[in-house]
């Protein structure tokens, strides 16, 4: 196992059904998993073997059918819907592959989202704003809406709304699939920055060159994890 | 809090065709319930007030006929009231609080000049001002007891009979009238009031003078009716048996003879009429309830349009970490706002309507309209119509935007 300290995400036999009415699928079968504080992970696996179900669970978009998930030690499956949102808010940034920026907003006041519902007072949102945009690059396309940025600027506003409130863990769900190959490049080399500042980073990729920048590979195949290791370093 | 305005302020932006026909619905629920509750409000104090037209809870006795036998008296026999019976009444039954006898004649030629008018004439007692309201204009007064003792020949008069006489609204008292050729003094006229129970006639076109005067004057020896008033209208029934045992005593009718007189309890006629107007301001107001319902179901409507055009948008801010509250509020807030507009236009188109056809009403003289009564706006109705629309407001916000946010984010925000 890669990765140094505790678990900071304890998954434990967990299942996900989905039913809707005429059928059921099973998309997570048994997913028994725990990642580290600072590792850098990937998962992989073909279309439908259940990645974005894991993604939300663990993202707290979504609850698990049964077994355990616990997050820092605290178990999350039976909290209620504000504790929840707060988790939401302060413990996990969510990078999605289609953005998820609200169009009418500005990039500037989409980063602020998070830290007003926080509840953080003007000054700071702004300041932290301010430098997050900063961080990835977009310090002069604050007062743009999403639809005057490109791709590769919005997955970059996505990434640094994932990071206002400073958050324990960065889930990103095949967050340069809608991106070019140069904008997906850089969006990993975000990442891999934000790993080395420290971060914790599980990243879902169809793509083997970005898999291969990340330290830890699992492998997922009909809601089973089929394969866990280290990423062979390219 | 301060999220909440900022979340509403963006969402108030769109949607502005649909919400002008919102705020027009709402509207038009407010005005009808305002109207509605505007002319049930009218109607009832218009009957409050007619029904006082009469006097307020007073019982009035005819005699009848005996149908028992007593006391060797055989069944068939009228009863005859006398005017010294009245007084037996009001000294054998304290719960009495006051009483006239009441003679009548029809038919009466009354000539002031050269004008004359027939109609009717009635002998009373002091008592008979206040008990059937016959109360006078500035400058006169109704019958006292001086009156009485020394049989005067004074008159009052009826507003409308004054009016053919007089010329409307002429000089009258202390003026004298011809009653079959017999001089009067009219000592009072009758102020105009609205009189909905009635019996022998109109109180507005009649002239009344001391019992005993009429007595002496008409050779009369028996009275035509009697009024009394209980001193406590929750005890009519009681004091109406004893009414019948002490008056059973005095005239020799079994005490339990409920022919011996005919009443009419208007303290028990008011009391249904107060029903059924109860009853008919209850319909107008569910109807006119109804009528605002719809444009509460118009609204919930329309947020539940807006909610499902916005789902994605509050998964992603869901998933940002707003609470349930942060999302909620805002809709709560939007449908609150639109209420609040549409009932504020309502409420004022509607006063104002109320008080335009108040106003077109007193052009119009007609009965009718005088007997549907001024529709009043009054405060309790506009307290009334906020909190319906207070509480439409806030369910047609609360169940669509609760809908919005009882989902997962996963479920809205998936992908493929
Ligand atoms: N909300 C849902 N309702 C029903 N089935 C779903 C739902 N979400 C995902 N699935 C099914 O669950 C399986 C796993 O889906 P998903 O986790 O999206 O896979 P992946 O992200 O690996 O492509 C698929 O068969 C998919 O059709
Ligand atoms: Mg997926």
């Amino acid at each position: 196992m890669n990765g140094n300290g505790r678990g900071l995400i304890e998954l434990d036999d967990l299942r996900k059904v989905y039913d809707t009415g005429k059928t059921t699928v099973e998309a997570l079968r048994s997913i028994t998993l725990t990642v580290r504080e600072n590792e850098f992970v990937s998962i992989m696996g073909p279309s439908g073997s259940g990645k974005s179900t894991l993604m939300n669970i663990i993202g707290c978009l979504d609850t698990a059918s049964s077994g355990s998930y616990r997050l820092k030690g605290e178990e999350v499956s039976d909290l209620d819907r504000d504790r929840l949102a707060e988790i939401r808010n302060q413990r996990i940034g969510f990078i999605f592959q289609n953005f998820n920026l609200l169009p009418s907003l500005t990039a500037f006041e989409n980063v602020e989202l998070p830290l007003l519902f926080k509840g953080a007072p003007t000054r700071e949102r702004r300041e932290r704003t301010e430098h997050l945009l900063g961080q990835v690059g977009l310090a002069d396309r604050m007062k743009h809406r999403p639809t005057e940025l490109s791709g590769g600027q919005m997955q970059r506003v996505a990434i640094a709304r994932a990071l206002a409130c400073d958050p324990d863990i960065i889930l990103a769900d095949e967050p340069t699939g809608n991106l070019d190959t140069t904008s997906g490049k850089d969006i990993i080399g975000l990442f891999e920055e934000l790993h080395h500042a420290g971060r914790t980073l599980v990243v879902i990729t169809h793509d083997q060159a970005i898999a291969r920048r990340t330290k830890r590979i699992v492998h997922i195949q009909d809601g089973l994890i089929t394969s866990d290791g280290p990423a062979l370093q390219g | 809090m301060k999220l909440v305005l900022h979340l509403f302020r963006r969402a108030t932006r769109i949607q502005v065709k649909r919400m002008v026909m919102t705020v027009m619905a709402l509207t038009w629920g407010t005005i009808s319930i305002v109207l509605l509750l505007a002319f049930g409000e009218g109607l009832q104090r218009n009957m409050a007030r007619n029904q006082k037209g009469m006097g307020e809870g007073i019982v009035v006795v005819w005699p009848g006929e005996s149908e028992k036998a007593f006391q060797g008296l055989p069944a068939g026999r009228r009863i005859r009231m006398r005017p010294e019976d009245v007084q037996y009444a009001l000294e054998n039954i304290p719960e009495i609080a006051a009483a006239s006898g009441e003679m009548r004649q029809w038919g009466i030629q009354i000539t002031y000049g050269r004008k004359s008018v027939n109609n009717r004439a009635f002998g009373v007692e002091p008592s008979y001002g206040d008990l059937r309201a016959h109360y006078p204009e500035a400058g006169g007064r109704f019958i006292n007891a001086a009156d009485m003792r020394e049989r005067r020949r004074v008159l009052f008069i009826g507003n409308e009979l004054r009016d053919e006489l007089f010329g409307e609204g002429g000089e009258a008292v202390g003026k004298v009238v011809l009653l079959n050729r017999i001089p009067f003094t009219v000592i009072g006229v009758l102020k105009k009031k609205m009189q909905m129970g009635m019996y022998s006639g109109p109180d507005a076109n009649r002239v009344t003078m001391p019992l005993t005067t009429f007595a002496a004057l008409f050779g009369r020896t028996t009275l035509n009716n009697l009024v009394y008033k209980p001193a406590d209208p929750a005890r009519t029934e009681a004091v109406r048996k004893q009414f019948f045992a002490a008056m059973g005593k005095k005239l020799r009718f079994h005490p339990e003879d409920t022919r011996a007189f005919y009443l009419w309890d208007t303290v028990k006629t008011q009391g249904m009429m107060t029903n059924i107007l109860f009853g008919i301001k209850v319909f107008l107001g569910v109807i006119g309830g109804l009528t605002l319902l719809i444009g509460g179901v118009g609204v919930a409507n329309i947020m539940y349009a807006v909610v499902k055009q916005r789902t994605v948008e509050f998964g992603i801010l869901m998933a940002l970490g707003a609470r349930r509250s942060a999302i909620m509020g805002p809709l709560i807030l939007e449908t609150l706002f639109l209420t609040a507009l549409g009932g504020l236009f309502g409420i004022g188109i509607g006063a104002a309507l109320v008080q335009l056809l108040g106003w077109l009403q007193g052009m119009a003289k007609s009965e009718a309209m005088q007997f549907l009564g001024k529709p009043t706006f009054s405060a309790t109705l506009a307290i009334v119509t906020v909190a319906i629309l207070g509480i439409i407001g806030f369910l047609a916000g609360y169940f669509p935007a609760r809908r919005a946010t009882s989902i997962q984010p996963a479920q809205v925000l998936r992908y493929e």
